[in-house]
């Protein structure tokens, strides 16, 4: 190396350490640094244009979206934590919020605060924010699972519409099956919400003592299995993974099955994949119910909320980007720029939201969620749940045994839970 | 003395490096494997516990462990020799005098090496696609049964090896090429005069001039083969049914999903001490065969 050069790279390496040390100062220190702010997927997209108004309002507010993908967001927020590098506030997946809490990241919300109403919020999507009875984040979207269906074959089958019960869904099965439907109902294996939001339907607890052990040889969790599991026994759904089907709408729109679970999200899907002649065609309606003659049952209380973290410096202004996106009329404005549903009923309430017959559905779910535990081991619980079911399916495990083979698995992973509750270092609440 | 000491100070720089950049973490990852690390560790370090020989003795008592393990021997012991025979053989033939367009051949068949997995993974996931895939349209054509190549635990494997010696036997191949410029022709003409054949002079002159690059290659691709993570991940995300979960993959979910780091550390040198043991063996086989000559 010629000395010039040397000299040049040496002034390059201390530019570089300058260049970090100055990021560093100015996340922590700078006052007038814009608002840092995480968002996944879609939303991330469109939250610059849905916060300008705020920021007519407010000249002296910036704020920095910063994009992140959803598969990677996850590993990048605990990352973030572990390297002392939050944002100040982020969108996050409101089954992620226990995991946060337990490391105590997030900054506990004032429930009575401006902007935040309870009451106006739907109960299910709520307590899924509270954690050890204190709110960490505020509902931003929401979203359930329920039927999607084709009506139209339905009737062919001489079902006038999607029962509300689950003995009325198999006989609707059973006579889609005689019309020539092979299969009707997809429940793609691989997929969790589906069986989830089936054993949310059970008045059973998944989780027992606190959160401290599995209870998922309960009787309810079994009657769900074992309804689960029959499903593919007797042909009324495929035995597929989502990996399999190359494209869901195609598939939705040629027959191949009538109904399926799914989203919020596939409302616009289907609004903009399907051709025409079919677009009147098929509806959504909430799950049915375990109990026979009963109407509809439960289903998942998912989506996204906001958090503000703890060590940020500008909770004033997150607490002020967090009441103004909470604002109905935000509220309706995001949902016209991504088709994500509202988490207040006044949204709701609006036109043209009020009006859309495909999300009405919705509506009248929504007042049925449930949340999962706020336990951080969760994840790992639903995915082991669902394993166990594949498994009792494709080796015939009796449902008795899969359900204490879950069980045994998901102690497991609350051994280190236990220990943390037993010598006080983290509170318990029923789970 | 002087000297000693210049010396020192001359790969100090070298050592400083090895030592900040590969003994200490692998020191603080053995450290780790001792104890129960985790999130509730990663938000208050007294949550932290000495766990001695715990996380080993569960990694062991786990059977999704010896699932991962059994995976990734199904995947080592028949990926291995399938790549290094088709490295092999795709040497020969390029080193065939009766050969054509020979730089060209090399290229196309090298390119797979330098291509990303993961873009190189969502096409193949076309060609393994249940209908519309180009696999089974072939085996259509010959009147074979559709095979879900992806979704069905027995052949998901399969299809994941299929994929990775396409990719990887490039490399192997390059190595051949030039391990058989250098076998002197004399000894072919020699054992032509003898009146050796094709298939002779292969087995008595090609094989054993090949030998030590054979047990380079052996090695390296072995090594390579039992750290199997980024095709699963891309393609099957482990599944159907835990059949491509290979040690490794089972590290990352360990660690980096579950943040059980403690435990991913025990996984990690369970693996490491595996693929000490299996390198050794080859390096001793290897020198056993050598000897009697």
């Amino acid at each position: 190396m010629t000395m010039p050069r040397r000299r040049a790279f040496i002034a390059g390496a201390a530019g570089v350490a300058g260049a970090t040390l100055g990021l560093g100062g100015c996340r922590r220190g700078d006052a007038d640094a814009p608002l840092r702010f995480w968002a996944m997927g879609r939303e991330g997209e469109v939250l610059e244009t849905l916060l300008a108004p705020l920021l007519r309002e407010q000249p002296r507010l910036r704020v920095r979206v910063e994009k992140l993908p959803w598969s990677a967001a996850h590993e990048k927020l605990l990352t973030a934590f572990a390297g002392d590098a939050t944002p100040d506030m982020a969108q996050l997946g409101n089954t992620w919020i226990a995991e946060l809490a337990a490391l105590g990241a997030l900054l506990p919300l004032d429930a009575g605060a401006a902007g935040l109403d309870a009451a106006d919020h739907f109960a299910g999507i709520w307590r899924s924010n509270e954690v050890d009875g204190r709110l960490l984040g505020v509902p931003w979207y929401i979203d359930t699972r329920l039927m999607f269906y084709r009506h139209d074959l339905f009737r062919r089958a001489g079902v006038p519409s999607m029962p509300g019960d689950w003995p009325g869904l198999v006989r609707a099965l059973d006579a889609l099956q005689r019309s020539g439907v092979a299969h009707p109902l997809l429940l793609p294996l691989n997929e969790a919400e589906p069986l989830l939001a089936l054993a949310l339907q059970q008045d059973d607890p998944l989780l027992r003592d606190g959160g401290r052990y599995g209870d998922f040889r309960s009787a309810g969790f079994q009657r769900t299995l074992a309804f689960y599991i029959e499903r593919f026994a007797r042909g009324h759904a495929p035995f597929l993974t989502n990996n399999q089907i190359s494209n869901l709408w195609q598939e939705f729109g040629r027959g191949s099955f009538a109904a399926f679970i799914s989203g919020p999200w596939n409302i616009g899907e289907l609004d903009r994949r399907l051709p025409t002649e079919l677009q009147g065609l098929w509806s959504t309606a909430p799950l049915p119910g375990p109990v026979p003659g009963g109407r509809f049952g439960a289903s998942t209380a998912g989506g996204s909320s906001l958090v503000v973290f703890k060590r940020s410096h500008r909770q004033q202004q997150a607490l002020q980007v967090l009441a103004f996106l909470g604002r109905p009329q935000t509220q309706l404005h995001f949902h016209a720029l991504t088709g994500n549903l509202p988490p207040r009923r006044s949204t709701w309430a609006l036109a043209p939201l009020a009006g859309e017959r495909r999300a009405a559905a919705f509506l009248q779910q929504l007042e049925l969620a449930k949340p999962t535990p706020a336990v951080p081991e969760w994840e790992r619980i639903l995915q082991e749940m669902q394993l166990q079911a594949a498994r009792a399916h494709r080796y015939g495990t009796p449902v008795a045994d899969a359900a204490a083979a879950l069980d045994e698995r998901v102690d497991g992973f609350l051994a280190k839970r236990r220990w943390m509750l037993a010598r006080g270092a983290l509170r318990a609440r029923a789970a | 003395m002087n000297r000693a000491l210049a010396g020192w100070v001359f790969i100090a720089p070298s050592l400083a490096v090895i030592g900040l950049f590969f003994v200490l973490p692998v020191a603080a990852g053995l450290a780790l494997s001792f104890s129960d690390f985790d999130l509730y560790a990663l938000a208050d370090l007294r949550n932290l516990r000495f766990a001695g020989l715990d996380n080993y003795r569960q990694v062991l008592a786990l059977p999704l462990f010896w699932k991962a393990l059994g995976n990734t021997l199904y995947f080592v012991v028949a990926g291995v020799p399938l790549s290094i025979g088709l490295s092999l053989a795709c040497a020969l033939l390029l080193q065939s005098p009766l050969a054509r367009f020979k730089p060209f051949f090399r290229t196309a068949l090298f390119a797979p090496v330098v291509t990303t997995v993961v873009a190189v993974a969502v096409i193949w996931r076309y060609l393994f696609h249940v209908r519309y895939g180009l696999l089974n349209a072939w085996g259509a054509s010959l009147g074979l049964a559709p095979v879900d190549w992806l979704g069905d635990p027995a052949w998901a494997m399969p299809a994941i090896i299929l994929f990775s010696v396409w990719k990887g036997f490039g490399a192997n191949m390059i190595i051949f090429v030039a391990a058989l410029q250098a076998i002197p022709l004399e000894l072919y003409e020699a054992a032509r005069i003898d009146g050796a054949g094709r298939w002779r002079q292969f087995v008595d002159i090609t094989l054993p001039m090949l030998g030590p690059t054979l047990l380079l290659v052996g090695v390296l691709t072995m090594t390579g083969y039992f750290q199997l993570f980024a095709e699963p991940y891309v393609m099957t995300q482990g599944g159907p049914l835990e059949s491509t979960v290979s040690v490794l993959y089972l590290m990352y979910e360990e660690g980096f999903r579950w943040w059980n780091l403690g435990r991913a550390s025990a996984v990690a040198f369970l693996l490491f001490v595996l693929m000490v043991a299996v390198t050794r063996g080859l390096m001793h086989l290897a020198r056993r065969t050598e000897e009697p000559k």
